[in-house]
């Protein structure tokens, strides 16, 4: 689960990681309100989206006063942002942040995130702020400083000051580094984080270790641990779609093909989209309806599949395992409420009480392709996409 | 031979009083594996499938010299199983479990690098299988048949697909190993290449990996260097949009690349035959090996 910037200032606020003063803001009056409770003097208005890249993009304003701040709070509120992480269809800005602003004397990189080579949380630092992580590893590898932490003893002091000075950090900022990176830690460990990520970590010209920046992203395995998490959640941030499959535990991703896909299993889903590519055509969707669905998961996939009126064809790949073939034949006719489907339905049907699911889908009278086996579905969606 | 598991491998099963765990505790049963206890904590004295549970994992080991365990266990408690079992003196445990808390599963990695002797198979995994001796895991039973070919995957349902396929083609299987699909699981592809090396009964391998992490970078280094038996090997998502299931940092982290292309050319570099089609594999493997 992923939070906004001003949602992960707070948490780690709470943790004693200093961050600029400021406050969130969902409409222009709210932002005069958050401009009277901070100094005079310079503001930054910043777009909060689930994206990275927000600045190019122009959803990062810099502004001299709080009715400069309020003209960009009205530009930016409501306006659909397009970053490189966005996708092509951008995302609506909901809320501003807008807070003080210091002189900034240096920016740095600070990301704590599991290595799974040392099955050890990794605290990672560069003297390379501001851009990308994967970029600074590909030009400046040499600034890129890590801990890998002991999960008996978790984080030492002299570790995070050894972190400190990998920046170049002397004197007292050293300390006021280390305990950023201390409180860093403690925050990850203690809200289960997967990833928290302070890009660019500053050091302003007053000699103040600041996080100007923060992402924090929750393990969603751990969310049961964290229920006051939950309410972190903005569900504008989700695809409606996406989020009704993920409620009944199923994984759906939408994509931009034309050819509808359900599978079981991550695996086999993969290669199902896999396939649809190898016979020239795109999937629409990932659609993984799990190894334990129930029919009603099953038409509630179907249903989602449908609803993309992008969708020329589906292909139905499923080997059955705990998932038997009549539950999933009497969910697929659940979810086309016992009428034809109005694209071809291609079906591959193995495994566990496969005989039955087909003889179902017979006994139902309505159209569907069910191939002998997987070369015969292959070639009947390279049909089908020929034909588009 | 086979590897990991074979007729002296005795299974106790934690969580076996579960719905999951009593349906496939009697589908092992059914295959022929030597399932003799079941253990959750609380309900010690219950008697399931005709199975005596447990309150602990010790004392399942003490009473039944059970030597192998199977977790199927809600994921908040699954990191303690897996330790439970490794204290307890379990020589193989197979975690089914899916979605473990990472820093859970950190520091239950870290509590078996202390308690050296057990060897972890998952989590969120389908478990082991040696063909006609013993299965502990959830694979169906009827598609396995005993043979010369290893198995070795990181997904479930490909697995299945590929050993129906190789049973379909007369080629039956040694054993199949499911490794799981978390970041974080307690044996690697490298780690059953190595037992595959020394089984008399494994003629060749198939090796299914998927986009992510560097496992098949690792496997294909391995097998250039001192494998010396046939591999066929297939990657699962080579058309998955980039970015979207992946943490970028994870990948900075370990320095290489998770790409589908980079692994497909560390495979083919390494002289392993690679199938460009999941309907191709059993067939490839029988004109390979059988001509």
């Amino acid at each position: 689960m992923n939070i906004h910037e001003f949602q992960a200032k707070e948490l780690l606020r709470r943790y004693g990681v200093p961050t600029p003063k400021g406050s969130v803001a969902r409409s222009v009056e709210d932002v005069a309100r958050v401009g009277a409770s901070l100094a005079p003097g310079k503001l930054v208005v910043k777009a909060q989206i689930h994206a990275g890249g927000r600045g190019k993009a122009g959803g990062v304003k810099l502004v001299n006063s709080v009715e400069e701040a309020k003209e960009a709070a009205a530009s930016l509120l409501g306006a659909t942002l397009i970053t490189p992480q966005t996708g092509p269809g951008g995302k609506v800005v909901h809320a501003v942040l807008v807070e003080e602003v210091a002189p900034i004397a240096k920016e740095y990189y600070a990301g704590i995130t599991l290595d799974r080579e040392s099955r050890r949380m990794c605290l990672m630092v560069s003297r390379e702020g501001g851009m990308n992580i994967e970029e600074v590893a590909e030009k400046f590898p040499e600034s890129i400083v890590k801990v890998f932490i002991d999960p008996r003893f978790g984080l030492q002091t002299f570790e995070a000051r050894a972190l400190a000075e990998g920046l170049g950090l002397s004197g007292k900022e050293l300390f006021a580094g280390a305990a950023v990176f201390m409180n860093l830690y403690k925050a990850c460990l203690e809200l289960d984080a997967s990833l928290v990520e302070i890009n660019p970590l500053v050091r302003t010209e007053a000699g103040a270790i600041v996080a100007l920046d923060a992402k924090i992203s929750f393990d969603d395995s751990a969310l049961f641990r964290h229920k006051d998490l939950l309410e972190l959640e903005d569900l504008t941030e989700i695809d409606p779609q996406e989020y009704r499959a993920s409620s009944i535990g199923m994984k759906f991703i939408k994509l931009d093909g034309t050819i509808g896909m359900m599978a079981n299993g991550a695996g086999l889903a993969m290669t199902t989209m896999d396939i649809i590519q190898q016979m020239g055509g795109r999937a629409a969707n990932f659609l993984d309806v799990s190894g334990g669905a129930s029919e009603e998961m099953i038409a509630e996939g179907t249903r989602l599949i449908l609803e993309d009126p992008r969708v020329k064809a589906i292909f139905i790949n499923i080997f059955g395992g705990i998932l038997r073939g009549d539950i999933l034949a009497r969910g697929l006719l659940m979810g086309l409420e016992g009428k034809a489907s109005p694209v071809p339905i291609v079906m591959r049907l193995v495994g566990t009480n496969a005989e039955e699911g087909r003889q179902i889908l017979r006994d139902s009278g309505l159209p569907f392709t069910v191939a002998e086996n997987l070369s015969q579905a292959m070639e009947r969606i390279a049909e089908i996409v020929r034909q588009q | 031979m086979s590897i990991l598991v074979d007729s002296s491998t005795r299974v106790l099963v934690q969580g076996l009083t579960g719905s999951e765990g009593k349906f496939h505790g009697e589908r092992m049963m059914q295959y022929g594996t030597k399932v003799v206890a079941g253990v959750t904590p609380g309900k010690g004295g219950q008697e399931v499938l005709g199975l005596p549970v447990f309150n602990s994992v010790a004392e399942a080991v003490r009473e039944t010299g059970a030597n192998t365990s199977i977790i199927f266990v809600p994921p908040a408690a699954g990191a303690d199983a897996i330790m439970e079992s490794a204290a307890a003196g379990v020589a193989l445990c197979v975690c089914i479990t899916e979605g473990i808390p990472v820093l859970d599963m950190v520091k239950a990695m870290h509590f078996l690098e202390e308690h050296k002797g057990m060897t972890l198979i998952g989590p969120n995994c389908p478990g082991v299988i040696s063909s006609g001796k013993c299965k502990v895991g959830i694979m169906p039973n009827h598609i396995h048949k005993e043979g010369s070919v290893g198995v070795i995957s990181r997904s479930g349902t490909l697995t299945y697909e590929v050993v129906g396929q190789l049973t379909a083609e007369g080629l039956g299987q040694s054993t199949c190993v499911g490794i799981g699909g978390d970041p974080l699981i307690g044996t690697s592809f490298v780690d059953v290449l190595r037992r595959f090396k020394d089984d008399e009964q494994t003629e060749a391998v198939v090796l299914i990996g998927e986009i992510g992490g560097s496992a098949e970078q690792d496997a294909a280094a391995y097998i250039k260097e001192e494998f010396g038996k046939p591999v066929f090997a297939f990657i699962a998502g080579r058309s998955a949009p980039k970015g979207r299931p992946m943490g970028h940092a994870g990948a900075v982290i370990s320095g290489k690349s998770s790409t589908p292309e980079e692994k497909v050319a560390a495979l083919k570099a390494a002289g392993i035959h690679y199938v460009e089609s999941l309907a191709e594999i059993g067939a490839t493997v029988r004109k390979v090996l059988r001509g």
